[in-house]
Order: C-alpha cells, then structure tokens, then sequence
C-alpha cells in the first residue's frame, strides 16, 4: 500500500498545474473559483484552449482524440483541472454524447459528430428528463414515430442545462409504445434549427438563465441520425450516465472551493479579528475537510481499483461518490455562504447610479456566495437523486 | 498510489481472519474467556511490528490494521493494542539497544504483556497533563502518583509510566517515560472490567523506585515519543473499530433480510433500506481513513502525522457512532439484549470512540494544525 504518486505521475501533475494557469485565461478562472455562471464565450474558450492541446476528451477512445491514461493519470488531471478552477469541458460534449457516438455511433455518425463534439463547434445540450420522468427516467412521454424513412418527434423534455446554446440535442424517445418501458426508448440526435422546435428558458432561484424546457411539435428527424439499434436507448443511457456518476464527486472543486473559503475568513474582519480566529467557524471547515479527505481516498480506492473490477459485479462506490460528493459540494458553498455573511444579501448586477463613486461596503466577491449555495441544492437531486443512489446501494449491493 | 496487499500481508491477513473468526468472542458466554494470547504468540502476531534483527517479524502499520481489523471484527478482547502496539511500539521507537534486548524477545514471545499508563485524574485526552513524579535519588529514580483506566493494566508485567521529572503539571516539557516492574515494590493496582468485556487497572505508585536504565528515551523529553506511540495507537484503534463497523453492519444487514414484520421482511422499507445504505457510506469512509491512518502513522514529521491521524480518528470515531447507534435501531429490541452480539459491537464502537481522544479532541487538533486543505 502507498498513497504517493510515482515520480512520473509528480512531472505529469506539475505540467498540468502548469498548463492550466498559464494557458487558461485568469478572468475565466476567477469566475469559476468565484462560482459565477459562465457565458457560451468562457466555456467554448477554455474548451478549444484544451482541445488544441489534446486535453479536452481525454476519456474517448485514443482514435478519436482521447488519451491513453492510467485510471491514475485521468484522476490527477480531473483534480489539477478543478483545482485551478478551469471550466470543467461541456459534459454534454465530452462526458455524455461523445462517449456515446464513439461506443454505439455509425462510423458516419464519429467522423460527423466527434471531432466538432470535441471543439465544441456544435454545443450538446440533453434531452432526457420530462415534466413525467425525472428519477423515473424511463417512463418518459416524447414519442418519434417513423414516417417516410424519417423520425417524426413529438413531445417535451425538461431540465435542458444550457439548452439556449445548443446546437444539437440527444434525446431519448419512445419508438415504441407498446414494449415495456425500458424496452421502447431510442436514442436520437436532433438538429435544434430543426422546424418545430421551441425552447423555453426556466429561471432557476437562484435568478440564472441555466435550464430550459424544450418543445418538439412534429419535428422531423433523418433516420441517420438514430445512434446504434432502434429501442436500444436505454442501454446507452445507461452507459452515459455511469460515465457520469464516475466524475460526480467532484473532490477537486470542492477542495478548491474549500481552500479559497479558508482564504477569505483569514482576510475576513470579525469580532475584532478575522473570522478565522472564530473557533466555531474553524471546527466547522476541520469537519468538512475531515470529510473531504475520507472521500478524497475512497475515490484513490476506486481509481485504483477499476482497472481491477469486474465491471458486471454491482458497485456500491460510485454511488457512494455521488451522495458523499454531492454532500460536500452543497457543504463548501454553505460555507462561502457564511464566509460572506451579511454581504451575501445584496443580488449581483445591483444598480451602480451615476455619480456614486464611494468605495463599496460588500466585498466584490460577496454577491456570488448565495446565488452558488441556491445553485448548488441541484447536486443531490440530478444525476439520479441522493435517494435514488440509496435504493441503488440497498438493492444493488446489500441485496435488500 | 496503490491499495494492494503484498503476498505477504494477504498470507497474513487470511490467517489473521481465519483465527478471528474461530475465536470470536461470544459475549453471551459465561465463565472465563479461554486465553487466546498463546494462540496469537504461535500465529507471530505478537512478533510482527518488531524489526527482523530485534527478534521480530518487520512488519509495519499496514500488518498492524490487518491485524487490528481482524481483532475488532471478532470482537476479541486479548490485549494486543496494549501489549504489542502501545507496550511495543515505545520499545520499538524508543528503547535503547539493551532495553530492545531484553524486552522485545518477551513481549514477541507473549511471555510479557506490557500497559501504558498515563491517564490522571483531571487530565483526559492531554498527553502532557501529568502529576505524577519521579524525583532522583542516586542513581535511580522515585515515582509517586495515580495512573487510571490503563488499557490491559491489570496483568501487564511490565508498565510504561509518564511522570513528571521537571516543571509543573500541564508544562510540556519536564516528562518522562519510565519502563516499571508492575511487580515492584510499592506499585498496587486496582483490576476492573471495561466496557468492551476487555480489562483495566488504576495504579498506584508509592516510593516506586526505578534504576536510571529503566528511562526510556530523554529526560524531561518524553512527551514527542508518546505522542508518536499514541499516533501509531489511534491508526491501530481505527483499523479496530472499522473491523468492528464491518461485522456489525453485515449482521445488520442479514437481519434485515431475516427479520419479518406485517407479514413482510423489514428489508422491504425504504426507510430502513436508505439508513442501511448510509451505515455502508459510513463504513467506507472510516475504511479509507483506516488506510490512510495506517500510512501516516510511522511518518517522522509531526506536521504531517498529526493532522493526518486526528482526521483519521475523527472520521472513524463518527462512522463508529453513527454504524453503532443505527444498527441498534435497525434491529429493534433485540440489540438491547447482553445475549445478542450487536450490542456489543456498539460497546466497542463507543470505547474505542474514547480512547486517546474523542472527535471533539481531534477535530480541534485539525483545526489547530490549519487544517488539511490549501490553495494550490
């Protein structure tokens, strides 16, 4: 046993380390560390700076663009990524539908898809949830009915993150109505310039644009564009969202997050000191970073275990990753919350009259500590709910 | 970064958990335990974190959680954790060549049980919260003071003493550790049971006299070796009460599966489902601290190992609560009982929980060491 890198897996580290801050522009990294939503420009920016240096899919095959890491290797550069506060790459593109064009995809469909997926000069935006299908994913309603050799498509889908810049869509469809539920989904690609088309923004609490709902009214879709066998889709959601859960504890950012809070209550003036010298505040981070660690060698254990897994055998780790992960992420956010204190009152954007030029009583990075807490409350609920990740552990593991 | 055991350490952790699991304890039995401690002189164990030129095995922390784990999930009360870890591992990291050879040999052979005692009236979980004296007289030195709850203490034959050779009572430096005859004049001790079905003792030393020989590392500079020991202790404690955590959750589990109510098993409610998913949660996140207990714990560098090992103690000591208090629930009246095992798997959890500092203790010591995580 051995909880160091190897000399090797140290120089590949520091490169990265190194990468990262000089190459992504600091004005974007500073509005990760600060939790800020990011425009289309940020997350496109820092997406082809690290595709142009091969970075931006590591986990596709090495054939089309991915890296031929060690479990190791893959681990150290999530953590570097999250660390230095990097836009995480689109997950829709790299995590999602890039891993699936390249396993179930038509060879068409990876020299079409794959290389403009990996650029993000088409934008992926999901299709899965409904208004009638959130943890029950497979009782979804949005029917495509095959007319005239093409897809006719109709329906709603809901909770589309970042839909309003999306240039393509995934879907899972019902192709046939009369199988078992799991038995009749389909797994399409939609052009969203298609007619038909509405998308509808949802406002989320914490006053950002990040969700939307998204209509189809007849859309016609080109048979080409079903990935791999009609009412298979299932099987590739599956696929796709195990590749989701993998990445989900997101030890990195909260390590950041965590790191940047400790920052801010030493520069933090309170009770005639800093916020720091508050024994009360100090126990409360000792535990969270407790937490953080314990969870920090669980993912080390799985990481080091995958190459060795039967990937057949029922895992209760990554379900363990997503509810402890989801955990801290929620928790590091509270705690910016309570770093900011009263100055996290105020909304962004608040109005700046002409002719006022005092100094500002708030810091300026006060204003982003509730709306991210707000934002944050999703992680326990998306990905398959923390509830639904203890049913998992209870059947799939204890066999209850 | 790697979990793997050696061959070596798997051979041993097949035989460990074998022999744990003949020799489990079974708490509803009356009479005397059969004493196992031969048995585990036989297995090597007790030789196992003593180097190969001192009479030993060479093992290290990681044989020591194997080892540890095994003990925890048979519940077993032999007192290794005293004799071999604390006892042996001041022997180990502190005793000078002629004190290496003549204890180690005894304690590897079990014919010697040894006993740390440190704990005062008033002092809890501070090392360095010491009454007790030794004065020079000569060439040796006179201890008088009150040692309480010493783990294995009551027939440990050789005792290793904190006492006060300068300064005053809560001063860190002015400690010194003594190796004492538990048979020497002027030493009296007070067996009770504990808790956990394991044994302990107060001890009294009136006009103990101690050859200058018996001083074991510095004078006044006691205090950096016991906190080592104790660090090498708490990783060895972690690893018991993960094995502790695994058994009781299994057994929890199984009843579940087992246990019928409403003309059902109680394994078809979602709500004890969830609370038994969350046990398992807890178990792994203690496992992984175990671990990282264990490869922390013969780290030299005091800035590094003790925000390590407090972290440590601190996750496993929730986990324990948590793994104890729910599986009493989830079975219901019957984990109340002193027949069924459950029970005393939480009594293990819970002592365990308090030895050489609770989670609040080791919380503060995180906080007073900054902590784990900065900005990179």
């Amino acid at each position: 046993m051995d909880l160091r890198f190897t000399p090797e897996e140290i120089a590949f580290r520091d490169d990265l380390r190194r990468f990262f801050r000089e190459k992504v522009p600091a004005e974007i990294r500073k509005k990760v560390a600060e939790g800020r939503h990011l425009d289309k420009e940020d997350i496109v920016t820092s997406q082809r700076i690290l595709n142009a240096a091969g970075l931006a899919t590591p986990n596709w095959p090495v054939a089309w663009g991915g890296k031929d890491w060690t479990p190791v290797q893959r681990y150290i550069f999530t953590e570097e990524l999250q660390r230095a506060a990097v836009p995480l790459p689109l997950q829709f593109n790299v995590f999602m539908v890039g891993p699936v064009i390249a396993t179930f995809g038509s060879e068409e469909q990876k020299r079409k898809f794959l290389p403009a997926t990996a650029n993000v000069d088409i934008w992926w935006c999901q299709g899965f949830s409904e208004p009638g299908a959130g943890s029950d994913l497979a009782s979804l309603r949005t029917t495509a009915e095959k007319r005239d050799g093409k897809y006719v498509v109709s329906g709603q889908k809901a909770w589309t993150t970042l839909g309003q810049h999306a240039d393509w869509i995934f879907c899972l469809v019902r192709t046939d109505k009369s199988a078992k539920k799991q038995k009749g989904i389909s797994f399409l690609l939609i052009d969203m310039k298609s007619p038909g088309i509405t998308v509808r923004p949802v406002i989320t609490i914490d006053g950002a644009h990040e969700v939307n709902e998204v209509f189809f009214d007849d859309v016609e879709v080109p048979e080409e564009n079903l990935v791999g066998e009609e009412n298979k889709g299932w099987d590739y959601a599956k696929f796709l969202l195990a590749n989701e859960r993998t990445g989900i504890a997101r030890i990195g950012l909260s390590k950041q997050r965590l790191a940047r809070a400790k920052r801010l209550a030493r520069e933090t003036e309170a009770g005639g000191g800093t916020l720091w010298d508050d024994t009360d505040f100090r126990r409360r981070v000792a535990e969270l970073e407790v937490g953080l660690k314990a969870l920090e060698i669980t993912q080390m254990r799985v990481v080091a275990n995958q190459t060795k897994r039967d990937a057949d055998k029922p895992d209760p780790a990554s379900s363990i990753l997503k509810i402890k992960g989801s955990e801290l992420q929620q928790l590091t956010t509270e705690l910016l919350l309570e770093v900011a204190g009263p100055y996290a009152i105020p909304a962004p954007d608040h109005e700046q009259p002409e002719g006022w030029n005092e100094p500002a009583v708030s810091p300026e990075w006060a204003d982003a500590a509730a709306p991210l807490y707000f934002n944050y409350r999703k992680v326990s609920i998306y990905g398959g709910s923390n509830e639904i990740q203890r049913n998992i552990i209870a059947k799939a593991f204890l066999g209850l | 970064m790697d979990f793997d055991l050696t061959e070596e350490q798997r051979l041993l952790k097949e035989s460990i958990d074998r022999f744990a699991a003949d020799n489990a304890r079974d708490p509803a039995a009356h009479g005397t335990a059969p004493d196992i401690w031969p048995q585990l002189a036989e297995l090597g164990v007790l030789a196992l974190p003593f180097s190969e030129e001192d009479g030993g095995i060479g093992g290290g922390p990681v044989e020591t959680m194997i080892v540890m784990e095994a003990l925890g999930r048979g519940l077993i009360t032999a007192p290794y954790l005293p004799s071999v870890v604390l006892g042996g591992g001041f022997l180990r990291l502190g005793g000078n060549a002629a004190q290496k050879a003549e204890f180690i040999p005894q304690v590897a052979e079990g014919s010697l049980k040894m006993a740390f005692a440190q704990l005062e009236k008033g002092s809890r979980y501070d090392l360095y919260d010491v009454s007790t004296t030794a004065k020079r007289d000569g060439g040796d030195f006179v201890l008088d003071g009150r040692k309480g709850v010493v783990l294995g203490g009551d027939d440990a034959g050789l005792l290793v003493v904190t006492a006060r050779t300068a300064g005053s009572r809560r001063d860190h430096d002015g400690i010194t550790l003594f190796l004492v005859d538990a048979e020497a004049p002027g030493v009296s001790r007070r067996g009770s049971a504990a808790q956990d079905g394991t044994r302990v003792a107060e001890i009294a030393f009136d006009g103990v006299r101690v050859p200058a020989g018996r001083v074991l590392g510095e004078v006044d500079g006691g205090l950096p070796l016991a906190g080592h020991v104790v660090d090498v202790a708490l990783a060895a404690l972690c690893a018991d009460s993960l094995g502790a955590m695994e058994e009781l959750q299994r057994v929890t589990v199984d009843y579940l599966k087992t246990r019928q109510q409403f003309g059902v098993p109680i394994a078809s409610f979602q709500a004890l489902q969830h609370r038994a998913a969350d046990m398992l949660v807890a178990v792994e996140q203690a496992r992984s601290m175990a671990v990282y207990a264990a490869m922390m714990a013969e780290e030299t560098d005091i800035l590094t190992r003790r925000p390590a090992i407090a972290a440590a103690k601190a996750q496993v000591n929730r986990s324990g609560r948590q793994v104890g208090q729910e599986a009493v629930q989830l079975h219901g009246g019957i984990a109340m009982t002193w027949e069924y095992k459950a029970g005393h798997y939480f009594k293990r959890l819970t002592t365990n929980d308090v030895i050489f500092g609770d989670t609040d203790h080791h919380l503060r010591a995180v906080m007073q060491e900054g902590g784990l995580v900065e900005e990179v």
